[in-house]
């Protein structure tokens, strides 16, 4: 494809490589230990097993999957939230498509619609805004999901309703934030990450200077990786790099589209319509101070948490997991106890088996290869 | 012969009575237009010794379709209907020949429409040389169905000798399709609109059965055929898998996807491998035959896209592989339930 392609050259995959296999033995050879390197962001995770980037890679580094999946985090108590809302008499509940999936305690959104309620797939929350007006006679509730790189949209789509007086529309808020989130694996007494691939499109919004603690604090480098295979292995690089060079900085790799103070409109819009909460629950990892956000109180009416009732049951992943170990690197997914048993992407336990883009479902559903050819049989 | 005069299927066309006698002749039987069908007994006659000319075992085969919207870039529900039950004989080797055609009307679908799909029902099956020789007519309720629903079952009879089955496939086999993939799930996709792109994409659907015989023609020792449908050919490669108890690798540099789809796809966060073909079959040949099948598929014309995407393994039984263009490899599983699209 046009504009792409020139992004998943295997010729300059290679040059890479080569690169990264002289840097990777020396560095593993002082740790004493193999090379921890996490991903933020489910979109690199998806990246890493679409294009078979870990199979690539020399002995002696590891990636660990984090935490940047929103569909993966929500909490089940959030989807019985959902579940309730969308079972109102005269709502239409809009998402977005994978978030249809996720299992509440007692269903999912899928379900839920199979059983007569009213749940469409949207792909923007203007599209909900659109199926707000066209439907006077409706409430229409828009399932907000998502870190900084989904925020903006929702945020300027309240403005919007608001501008023009629609009534009927309303959000059911579940945006969060990454940069506590990473805090709180960084303090995790258990952790093991030598650096991080930092969230390119999360970046594009609120910048690279967010992530200056995790250099100046924490002593570990920081990547901003765009999304092509040859920006992963690329930014892979500069961050052996900065380990060999014995340099903890924030780079930024994705310059193309990350400007290094983030988009101020976008920033400007998301600071008028929502504020930090004091802590949000986090499938996996439990609950994070000020790592999600509501809608601040001259938009309450679009607020769906103050405008319907809802359950607001705190339901607690269930004691088998640990999405939470994997989640900080102390555990690769195939080493949980219910990974492939309990917990499959059909019927998933844990959040990271939710999406595709969940550290579990996709060693699950793309695979790893080396570990097949190792035990020899699927 | 009966005809109908109103502009919309209403609760009285499946009543049993004149007008639904009106509607049955008018729109089906006019179409259709063939000495099996004419008598409209409640079955279809016709002599064991006009089957037997063709082979020694009947394949028998049914499928229901239902599609939004009716009709699509490249096709209606009615195309679909004749050549997927085609496709589902010609894969087994079988030379299709007789069809029917069952037919869910939701009261207040247009009659246009209506004859528009029959029309394009009876083309596709001229095309192909087999009849549609009996049928059935239901109207329901508003609700009770989504527009239309159409059943076909086909009747078609196995050339003798022949044996192709998913347990065949033996290591160092080749694995052919016949051309670009994804199309028809991308033109679905596509013309239901919530994306509001513009690109052409069109469905490939299209009966097989020519295209099936010119392959066997060419490589009598073909292990397996099937029409890579729903699930898309990544569907097909498990099941290959699954039932002969080998690996599969393919390259993705190899297998053939038209740019639009890859760009569809790429916006959606959608894979491809899985998306839905009507006109794409799935061979696997023993590795000597690559070319001879390869070169039979290319001089017809719906394979002349034909490639060999992969080949059977030994090892890792049960499992597909994909060599990546990028360098890399990854497990090609089971699509589980639907593809969803990613929400960033």
């Amino acid at each position: 494809m046009k504009y792409v392609d020139e992004f998943r050259d295997p010729q300059k995959a290679n040059f890479l490589l080569a690169e990264i296999d002289k840097l990777v033995p020396k560095i593993r050879s002082k740790l004493g230990r193999p090379i921890y390197i996490m991903e933020v962001c489910g979109g690199h995770t998806h990246a890493i097993f679409k294009y078979g980037i870990e199979t690539m890679l020399p002995d002696g580094i590891e990636l660990v999957h984090g935490p940047g999946c929103p569909v993966c985090v929500l909490p089940m108590g959030r989807v019985d939230d959902c579940v309730a809302l969308a079972e109102m008499p005269g709502v239409i509940f809009t998402t977005f498509g994978d978030a249809m999936r996720v299992p509440g305690s007692q269903k999912s959104l899928l379900q839920a619609k199979a059983e007569g309620a009213d749940v469409r797939m949207v792909y923007s929350p203007l599209d909900a805004l659109e199926l707000a007006r066209e439907n006077p006679d409706r409430q229409v509730i828009f399932f907000g999901l998502g870190f900084e790189t989904t925020m903006p949209s929702t945020a300027l789509t309240i403005l919007q309703a608001d501008e023009e007086g629609i009534g009927n529309f309303s959000l059911f808020c579940n945006h969060i934030t990454i940069i506590p989130t990473i805090k709180a694996i960084l303090d995790s007494p258990e952790l093991q990450l030598d650096g991080f691939l930092g969230p390119g499109h999360v970046s594009m919004v609120i910048g690279t200077a967010p992530y200056d603690f995790i250099a100046q604090r924490y002593q570990r480098p920081v990547v901003v990786a765009g999304f092509e295979p040859l920006d992963v292995l690329h930014s892979l690089w500069m961050v052996l790099k900065q380990i060999a060079e014995e340099r903890v900085e924030i780079e930024n790799q994705y310059n193309r589209i990350v400007p290094d103070a983030g988009n101020e409109e976008a920033l400007d819009a998301v600071g008028k319509v929502f504020e930090l909460r004091e802590f949000f629950e986090w499938r996996g990892l439990g609950s994070i101070d000020h790592s999600g956000v509501r809608i601040r109180e001259p938009y309450a009416k679009y607020d769906a948490e103050k405008r319907f009732s809802v359950p607001a049951i705190r339901i607690a992943d269930p004691k088998s997991c640990q999405c939470g170990e994997v989640l900080k690197g102390v555990i690769k997914p195939r080493d949980c106890k219910v990974f492939g048993k309990a917990c499959t992407p059909e019927a998933p336990l844990g959040a990271l088996m939710v999406s595709s883009e969940g550290a579990c479902a996709a060693h699950y559903q793309f695979g790893d290869v080396e570990k097949i050819d190792r035990s020899g049989a699927a | 012969m009966g005809k109908i005069n109103v502009a919309t299927v209403t609760l009285a066309h499946g009543g049993g009575g004149k007008a639904m006698r009106d509607l049955i002749d008018d729109v089906f039987v006019r179409v259709f237009d063939n000495e099996l069908l004419a008598p409209l007994e409640d079955q279809a006659r016709f002599a064991l010794t006009d089957l037997s000319s063709h082979g020694d075992r009947l394949a028998f085969t049914t499928d229901s379709y239902v599609v939004d919207p009716l009709v699509f870039p490249g096709g209606d529900i009615g195309k679909l209907a004749v050549c997927g039950t085609i496709n589902d004989l010609a894969v087994g080797g079988a030379r299709p020949l007789y069809l029917s055609c069952s037919v869910v009307i939701e009261e207040g679908v247009q009659v246009d429409t209506l004859r528009q799909i029959a029309s394009s029902m009876a083309a596709a099956a001229a095309d192909a040389g087999v009849s549609i020789v009996t049928g059935d007519t239901k109207v329901v309720g508003r609700g009770a169905c989504d527009k239309l629903f159409i059943n076909t079952a086909g009747v078609g009879v196995i050339r003798k000798g022949l044996d192709l089955g998913a347990h065949r496939a033996t290591p160092d086999d080749a694995v052919l399709v016949n051309g670009l993939l994804g199309d028809h799930g991308a033109a679905i996709l596509n013309a239901r609109g919530d994306m509001a792109l513009t690109t052409p994409i069109e469905s490939d659907c299209a009966a097989l059965n020519g295209l099936i015989d010119t392959i066997i023609d060419a490589v009598p020792e073909t292990r397996f055929l099937r029409d890579a449908t729903r699930g898309g050919v990544a569907t097909v490669l498990n099941e290959i898998a699954q039932a002969s108890q080998v690996g599969i690798e393919i390259f993705e540099d190899e297998t053939p996807i038209r740019e639009e789809v890859k760009g569809f796809c790429e916006i959606l966060g959608l894979d491809p491998l899985y998306l839905a073909n009507e006109g794409k079959v799935v061979c696997v040949v023993p590795n000597a035959q690559t070319d001879a099948a390869l070169a039979a598929m290319a001089e017809h014309p719906l394979g002349v896209g034909a490639a060999r995407i992969g080949h059977v393994t030994q090892e890792r039984a049960g499992r597909v592989i994909m060599q990546t263009t990028f360098g890399g490899r990854r497990v090609v599983d089971m699509l589980v339930g639907e593809q969803l699209p990613r929400i960033c």
